[in-house]
């Protein structure tokens, strides 16, 4: 069985030191030595920016794609192969701002794969220009008055498009991270994992003490119940969006994949697809 | 007696102008005719005037014609806008209801049948479509137990009853002309089919049926006319093999889930017209750079922006080459018949694993949505070849990855699918090393560029042209692409007629362009004029950059919506001729 060190790559990241990402690498590798994973069946699918390098940075399939386009990418590959476990990820500009479309669709498709973004409220490769997670009044190159634009809420944004798995975490969190991956990747759908992952560098507002001053744990809220998509709605709304932990999960519906009319377990790559002539034949009678 | 004719049926766009054409022309391939439909439509559902004209010969033909035997219309729209196109005994069948009239100076005669009132006296008007087809069909003189057939297959399943109501109404549309017109006409008295059995089907669903032999088991689309045909006929197809359709948010995400796919292992194909080709522009670089195979249909149509959405035209060919940023392998080829598209979309998906980049197969409107008849199609010519696929993997050293992109004579890697042991090994947009790890030195760099543009030099479609030579020395060669061969053909012999010798190739490569093949047509014929449906003449422009000779190159072209008739290409190039020889 593949242990932490197996998804470990010699790679150094090009992240700054301090970065918020270097916790997410390590908790993707860990959760992924967790829940019995060999490095050959995880693919890590991510976008553009300091984040998206993180595909790079474990070790097993990483396919570095395009800005804002790692969830049809990830989508497409578990298509092709169900039996792989997928995961997508990128920063919030790559989720949140260029690819927003496929994020509110790829949730509301439930195709089984785990989404996590790396949530820095900045963008950060291209030296320091405002987000969609920017709050209003925050200056960046971008915005030298101060953004007006109003910020947005992801985890209300995921419960609205009808999220099956919705968590959040804090990258001064590793042991909560690990366990809401963990939970993530053992969902049967699509896994929305939003981390606040501080930018040391250009963000100097949401630094790690602000965050570690406004997170609210979800254990800390008595009775909390994360089938209760209200309940979840009503506290996010209270906290500002700033809780964490697994705030919202629907067990009952299916993935994608098993609605799928005669959709195979056995991953279509795998699948002998030549026709026999009486397949062919079959086929060609609609045009005689 | 015979050997063609054209008929054309009008109406209101969704007044069953559709269904009479689809259940006529069934009937009709049955008896082993050629068929070829074209269909005039706009880009709404319901209302707007439509027709459907269809050319039915005893030989292959796979053109429309100049002009038109029988018109049937269902309004007096129909009439105005059709009839001058009647040769001289032409026949317009027009419903009764609306007290048809021929407008001033249009030829051939008109026989006016209650369509609407014996559709409704037997129950409901959706019976006009049969009452039109049966008067059709009488005139014609053909068995009405053929036709007959047709009906009970399009109706079976639902019910003797529903079968019986429409075989009565087109026994009633056939008593009814027949009567005006004393008996079957006798110079519609078609010569017999030689009774072979063909297919009657569009391009898109040659190119469909042709993906799902190929192993296509995937297809993300967005729809979009005139495209969405292909994803329709997957959507039927693909879950009885196990595979499945996703209708995607946008164009975007339909090219990077197919990639996805495709890097996954499954063959997987997307397809569009113009406007979502061009928002998959940067994935296609993507799919070249990471040299991850993907197929890419392109059914064009009027052009630039909206355009002319129903409309055809060939306005997408230099957008396809020099598309995407930056350089990449890729390749760009064309069909031109149905059978083809068939042929085609499978070799698409075995050149795409084999030289892994993307490919973009391109079709025209004409070719997509006209109906027409094609030979059958040979079970025997369908080969799966996945290229330098590799299995099973030697173990790998510590640290080291797998060498997907070694350097390779050939510029063509192993490649190994994700869930393969000692597989690992990275893929991205960057510019990457052997093992797929980012890399910005200079050398790798260029020798990374020119192992992905070493592909270009080995690529080779079956027939990269097709030449009809038959004169060493041709006064003229026509060179074309896409559906315009038919029309091209019979205006040749028109010219032939006229001492005008000509030679035709059609170019199905279009990048790499294949300048070698062509050139000697070029070098043997006096003129060559070029036949597309652009503004720009940019077959016409591949042809002098790639080949030369640009002070014999002129060119016929077409972008006002409409396809090309013979008469227009026999005009234009004799016209271009008579000016060469002064």
């Amino acid at each position: 069985m593949a242990t932490l060190k197996d998804f470990r790559n010699n790679v150094k990241p090009n992240w700054c030191p301090g970065c918020g990402d270097f916790s997410v690498q390590a908790s993707i590798q860990r959760a992924a030595a967790n829940v019995g994973l060999e490095p050959e069946n995880l693919a890590v699918v991510s976008g553009i920016g300091c984040s998206g390098r993180i595909s790079g940075y474990i070790n097993c399939y990483g396919f570095h794609g395009v800005h804002g386009r790692a969830l049809p990418i990830a989508q497409g590959l578990k298509m092709a192969n169900r039996e792989l476990t997928v995961i997508a990820s990128g920063g919030d500009g790559d989720g949140f701002a260029i690819g927003m479309g496929h994020t509110v669709h790829a949730i509301r498709r439930n195709i089984d794969i785990t989404y996590i973004v790396m949530d820095n409220q900045i963008y950060g490769l291209t030296k320091g220009q405002t987000s969609p997670r920017s709050a209003e009044g925050f200056k960046t190159k971008s915005t030298p008055q101060g953004s007006i634009e109003s910020a947005l809420s992801p985890i209300e944004m995921a419960l609205a498009a009808g999220a099956t798995f919705v968590a959040q975490s804090f990258s001064s969190n590793l042991k909560q991270l690990t366990a809401v991956i963990e939970e993530g990747l053992k969902h049967k759908g699509f896994s929305f994992i939003n981390v606040f992952s501080p930018c040391v560098t250009f963000n100097k507002i949401n630094t790690y003490d602000w965050f570690k001053e406004h997170v609210v744990d979800l254990e800390e809220i008595p009775d909390y119940d994360p089938s209760n998509r209200i309940m979840a709605m009503t506290k996010l709304m209270e906290t500002e969006g700033m809780l964490t932990g697994i705030i919202y999960q629907d067990k009952s519906r299916k993935s994608y994949e098993d609605m799928v009319h005669g959709f195979k377990p056995e991953g279509l790559a795998k699948q002998n697809v030549k026709l026999t002539e009486a397949e062919f034949d079959k086929l060609v009678a609609e045009f005689k | 007696m015979i050997s063609q004719l054209s008929w054309k049926i009008g109406g209101q766009q969704g007044e069953g102008v559709e269904s009479t054409d689809r259940i006529f022309s069934t009937a009709l391939n049955r008896l082993g005719y050629y068929l070829y439909g074209y269909r005039h439509f706009s880009s709404r559902i319901k209302g707007g005037h439509t027709n459907n004209k269809i050319r039915i010969s005893v030989k292959p033909i796979r053109s429309i014609s100049d002009d038109l035997d029988i018109l049937v219309a269902f309004d007096q729209e129909t009439i105005d806008l059709n009839a001058h196109e009647l040769r001289k005994n032409g026949v317009v069948v027009a419903d009764a209801k609306f007290n048809p009239t021929m407008p001033e100076g249009v030829q051939g005669r008109l026989f006016p049948v209650p369509i609407t009132a014996i559709a409704e006296e037997l129950g409901t008007s959706l019976f006009k479509n049969m009452v039109a087809s049966g008067a059709s069909w009488a005139l014609l003189g053909l068995p009405l137990e053929v036709f007959n057939k047709a009906v009970e297959e399009e109706f079976g399943r639902k019910g003797p009853a529903v079968v019986e109501k429409n075989v009565e109404a087109v026994r009633r549309g056939a008593e009814f002309v027949l009567e005006l017109a004393g008996g079957p006409l006798s110079e519609f008295q078609l010569e017999p089919a030689d009774g072979k059995q063909k297919l009657f089907m569009i391009g898109n669903d040659a190119i469909g049926l042709g993906a799902v032999a190929a192993g296509c088991r995937f297809m993300p689309a967005y729809p979009i006319t005139p495209a969405s045909e292909i994803m329709e006929y997957l959507i039927k197809v693909l879950p009885k093999f196990g595979g499945t359709v996703i209708q995607t948010e946008d164009e975007i995400a339909a090219c990077t889930m197919a990639i996805g796919a495709n890097y996954g292992g499954v063959r997987a194909l997307t397809a569009s017209a113009g406007p979502g080709l061009s928002l998959m522009m940067e994935a296609i670089g993507l799919a070249g750079m990471t040299e991850t195979p993907v197929v890419i249909v392109d059914t064009q149509r009027g052009g630039p922006s909206t355009g002319l959405p129903t409309k055809i035209e060939q306005s997408d060919v230099l957008a396809m080459i020099h598309g995407t940023h930056g350089e990449i392998p890729k390749i760009v080829f064309a069909p031109s018949t149905i059978e083809d598209c068939f042929y085609d979309a499978i070799e698409a998906f075995n050149l795409a694993e084999k030289f892994q980049c993307p490919v973009i197969l391109l079709t025209d409107l004409q070719l997509s949505l006209g109906k027409q008849s094609s030979e059958l199609l040979d079970y025997n010519q369908i080969v799966i070849e996945r290229g330098n696929l590799v299995t099973e993997a030697p173990a790998l050293e510590e640290n080291q990855m797998f060498k997907r992109y070694a350097f390779t004579a050939d510029g063509v890697s192993p490649r190994v699918l994700p869930g393969t042991k000692n597989g690992l090994h990275h893929v991205t947009g960057v510019e990457h090393g052997e093992d797929g790890r980012p890399s910005e030195s200079p050398v790798n760099r260029q020798k990374m560029m020119d192992k992905r543009m070493e592909k270009m030099k080995h690529i080779k479609v079956r027939n990269p042209i097709l030449a009809d030579a038959k004169h060493d020395s041709p006064d003229l060669l026509i060179i074309n692409m896409g559906s315009t061969s038919g029309t091209i053909d019979e205006a040749r012999s028109r010219l032939e007629q006229e001492g005008i010798k000509t030679n035709r190739v059609t170019v199905r490569q279009l990048h790499p362009f294949p300048a070698e093949e062509l050139k000697p047509h070029i070098e043997k014929a006096k003129q060559v004029v070029v036949v597309e449906y652009n503004a720009t003449a940019q077959l016409a422009q591949l042809i002098k950059l790639n080949v030369g000779h640009a002070d014999k190159i002129r060119s016929v072209l077409k972008y006002n919506g409409n396809p090309f008739l013979p008469s227009e290409i026999t005009k234009e190039c004799k016209e271009l001729t008579l000016v060469w020889q002064h």
